[in-house]
């Protein structure tokens, strides 16, 4: 085997070119993840795939594979930090999961779960954001968005639209919209879009298809994110 | 030609490029004040691109605003140095004077009154920006002299001029400040060894990057010029942001044409053939004399086309300037910034030697590091590695502020004691403690005032500021935990929330209402965006609290209920709007303090 990295000692194989996340990926390991997704090019913002590679802690979805990195990627303290990382996107945003359309199929939530969060732990901001219904098919609940761009990936480098875009910094960044309101009814947002089905939380939810399947029955419910396959 | 439409002569005045985008909204908010949806859809319209992408500038830069502002927009400096100089009095006396809220537009519009992170006139504070001029020395007296001339809708340039002069304030010079260059004489010198004898000579000086980080300039040029592409850029990091800093500021004001110099022997090493001095949105009062100093530079043939005479070494320089955000002074971020988008520092690798400005190999370096540049070209690498220590040569600006008589400039040779700039300083006889490196630096106490200034010992990009016995340091610190929280970028999650964490525990804490629980969170918090943050900022946001935490815990233990956990949440404040609506204000309206 040529190329090759460790994890606890054991060897992993990559192709040249591939990412940490993805060389893991292809060898069944899971490294926890919000901002990434495999069409889209990495971004490396939420950290939650933070993992410690010659014994610098750095994100797995940007960095590239190479032979001779010994990893860490699964201990209490790395899940530890992990865990205070989602705290602190719950906290930033106002998600009540119970009520929310996405429950079940949230991957916030889903990692909420996985890294064993019982508590926000933190003061909550309870930030006053605004929900955008104007689109006839689609809405935007800024409440639950957490900064990762993955709307704003797909609609400038799927769609070619580039509807979404991120405004402000520090706490009040926040997503906005190409158009002349503002509003999502006057930009060229289509529900075919990918942007339309790409957001990990509930923050862009197709209008009319509210608790179509039962929660407790959805995706998340069925099986924990580690589990997943396909992201 | 001048329009009666500042939005059409701003785009056209930067050939319509979208990567001049900061530049555009800085000069159309020069001639509106303020950005309205309207004029941000103009500006789109007129560029070409989505609108968007200008909101997103506008939102994220301090300096532009989405609402409207007075005629007269007045930002004083919040630094931790202007609080103690009195800014706070001179705040509310201004809020008064107008009868104003912070943050908001007069009535009649004609002025508004806020604060902004340190404006680097640590030495001359308080200080404030009008209408990004900055004005410093503020008393009482000047204040009310500024308000006359506002209500009399003076305009700026009718001002007196004693209110815009800053002093240099040199109180020590060394090889550097002590005696001004001989125009050309770096460049002359530089083309009599040729490119590579003068890449050599930089390597050999084992000059390092003074912006903090302390990288061999030497290895950085060479990536640069050994990076694949047909075109290279110099990059000046004038976006001096740390609260203490402004050594760069006396480079800029007094030592122009050096810095032009630099940033040309760099160019000549590499082959680049554009330079960006990049001047934060604080200086920009210097601007027209940089572009003077350019102008000038052009005409006796040390930049433009045949730099000196020599075929084949084409050079120019521009001036971009910045807009109120400390984290441009990451090159990542700076770069991005100078590309006409929001200053959020990249993924790193690859690193802007390679991947620079337009994704080409770039060299960027702080101010004071190209003038050194140009002390090695003229004397040498060999005679530079004489001075200061080994692994830290040449000599080193420090912006001493605070509790001293003698605020000002200092140039030392590395390795210079702590304790020595303290007494040359006149630094108050108690002096307590010394925050090396702004907020994002040490705080050292007088057990390490011993330690000396250089990259293997205490590094620092020159901020040194000086609090005697009398201060309250938690309050240096309060004021350093809100400059990270209103400085974060926003782009990862450590940093964005983190920060902001830190600034609502610390206010817990100011209040009365702290716990030790408070204090367990934000060195667990700090822990997190140490480890995880994605730049420099977040690493190091938590820094000045933990530091001070650990020095100096009587003043944060004063302020700590006796108790091992209280809730944040005041439960009879939470009450207050209830007893609006109920009419009343009795005792029986208010919970009882349960002790």
């Amino acid at each position: 085997m040529d190329n090759y990295f460790t994890i606890d000692e054991q060897p992993i194989p990559f192709t040249p070119g591939q990412t940490i996340l993805e060389a893991c990926k292809s060898a069944g390991i899971y490294i926890p993840h919000l901002c990434h997704h495999p069409e889209f090019t990495p971004h490396g913002s939420c950290k939650l795939c933070a993992v410690i590679v010659n014994g610098r802690t750095v994100s797995a979805c940007t960095i590239t594979a190479s032979t001779g990195q010994e990893l860490v990627v699964d201990t209490p303290e790395l899940n530890a930090m992990r865990r205070a990382m989602l705290q602190m996107l719950f906290v930033e945003g106002n998600h009540f999961c119970p009520g929310c359309e996405k429950s079940g199929n949230c991957r916030l939530q889903a990692l909420g779960y996985e890294f064993e969060m019982t508590t926000p732990h933190f003061i909550e901001f309870y930030p006053a954001l605004g929900v955008d219904a104007s689109h006839p098919d689609a809405i935007i609940d800024r409440n639950r968005c957490i900064k990762c761009e993955l709307c704003v990936r797909a609609s400038r480098d799927v769609d070619h639209k580039e509807v979404f875009g991120i405004g402000g910094r520090g706490l009040e960044t926040t997503l906005i919209v190409n158009s002349p309101t503002g509003k999502l009814v006057d930009s060229a947002f289509a529900i075919t879009d990918r942007a339309a089905h790409i957001c990990p939380v509930g923050a862009i939810l197709p209008k009319r298809v509210g608790y179509a399947e039962p929660i407790g029955a959805r995706k998340y419910d069925r099986e924990p994110i580690s589990a997943e396959t396909d992201a | 030609m001048r329009s009666d439409n500042p939005v059409a002569d701003a785009v056209q005045r930067y050939n319509s490029d979208p990567l001049c985008l900061v530049q555009i909204v800085r000069e159309t908010q020069a001639a509106l004040g303020w950005l309205s949806r309207e004029t941000q859809g103009e500006i789109a319209e007129r560029l070409k691109i989505p609108v968007n992408r200008v909101e997103s500038v506008v939102t994220f830069y301090a300096f532009f605003f989405d609402k409207p502002r007075g005629a007269y927009r007045l930002l004083l400096s919040d630094n931790v140095t202007d609080r103690m100089q009195g800014n706070q009095a001179l705040l509310t006396r201004l809020l008064g004077r107008f009868g104003v809220k912070r943050g908001e537009a007069s009535a009649d519009g004609l002025v508004s009154v806020d604060l902004t992170s340190c404006t680097g006139m640590c030495d001359q504070g308080p200080a404030m920006l009008v209408n990004t001029i900055a004005v410093p020395r503020l008393s009482e007296a000047r204040i009310d002299a500024i308000a006359d001339l506002i209500e009399a809708r003076t305009p700026l340039d009718h001002w007196p001029a004693e209110f815009f002069r800053v002093e240099d304030n040199v109180r020590r010079a060394g090889p550097l400040l002590q005696a001004p260059m001989t125009p050309g004489s770096a460049l002359d010198a530089a083309i009599a060894i040729g490119r590579e004898g003068l890449l050599n000579e930089i390597k050999r000086s084992n000059l390092r990057g003074r912006g903090g980080a302390g990288f061999a300039t030497g290895l950085k040029w060479e990536a640069a010029r050994n990076a694949p592409g047909a075109e290279r850029y110099i990059v000046c990091n004038a976006d001096e942001g740390e609260p203490g800093a402004f050594k760069d500021r006396v480079l800029l004001t007094s030592h122009a044409g050096r810095i032009f110099e630099g940033m040309a022997i760099a160019a000549y090493a590499i082959g680049a053939t554009r330079g960006f001095l990049y001047l934060r949105g604080e200086y920009e009062y210097l601007k027209p004399r940089l572009d003077a100093e350019i102008e000038r530079m052009r005409l006796v043939r040390r930049l433009g086309p045949a730099v000196r005479g020599c075929a084949g070494f084409d050079f120019d320089v521009e001036i971009h300037v910045g807009a109120g955000a400390y984290v441009c002074g990451e090159e990542t971020a700076l770069l991005e910034s100078l590309a006409g988008k929001p200053g959020r520092p990249r993924v790193r690798p690859p690193y802007p030697v390679t991947h620079g400005y337009l994704g080409r190999p770039t060299v960027v370096n702080n101010v004071e590091t190209l003038c050194q540049a140009t002390e090695v070209a003229i004397h040498g690498g060999a005679a530079f590695a004489g001075q200061g220590t080994k692994n830290s040569t040449g000599s080193k600006l420090l912006s001493v502020s605070g509790d001293c008589e003698r605020p000002g400039v200092y140039e030392y040779s590395f390795g210079v004691p702590i304790a020595q700039v303290l007494e040359d300083a006149g630094a108050a006889p108690d002096a307590a403690a010394v925050q090396v490196g702004g907020p994002s630096g040490v705080l050292m106490t007088p057990d390490q005032f011993t330690r000396r200034i250089a990259f293997e010992d205490v590094p620092t990009s020159g901020s040194f500021m000086i609090f005697s016995g009398q201060r309250d340091m938690f309050e240096v610190a309060r004021n350093f935990v809100h400059f990270f929280a209103h400085e974060s970028c926003g782009f990862c999650t450590p940093c964005r929330v983190g920060t902001s964490l830190q600034r609502e525990m610390v206010e817990k804490i100011a209040e009365g209402r702290g716990t030790r629980y408070e204090i367990n969170e934000l060195m667990r918090v700090r822990g997190l965006m140490r480890r995880m943050s994605h730049c420099g900022l977040g690493q190091m946001a938590g820094n000045a609290i933990s530091d001070c935490w650990s020095k100096f815990r009587p003043t944060f233990e004063r302020r700590l209920l006796a108790m091992e956990f209280a809730p944040a949440m005041d439960l009879d404040a939470a009450l207050a709007p209830a007893r609006v609506v109920a009419g009343r204000d009795d005792a029986g309206a208010h919970l009882k303090e349960e002790v």
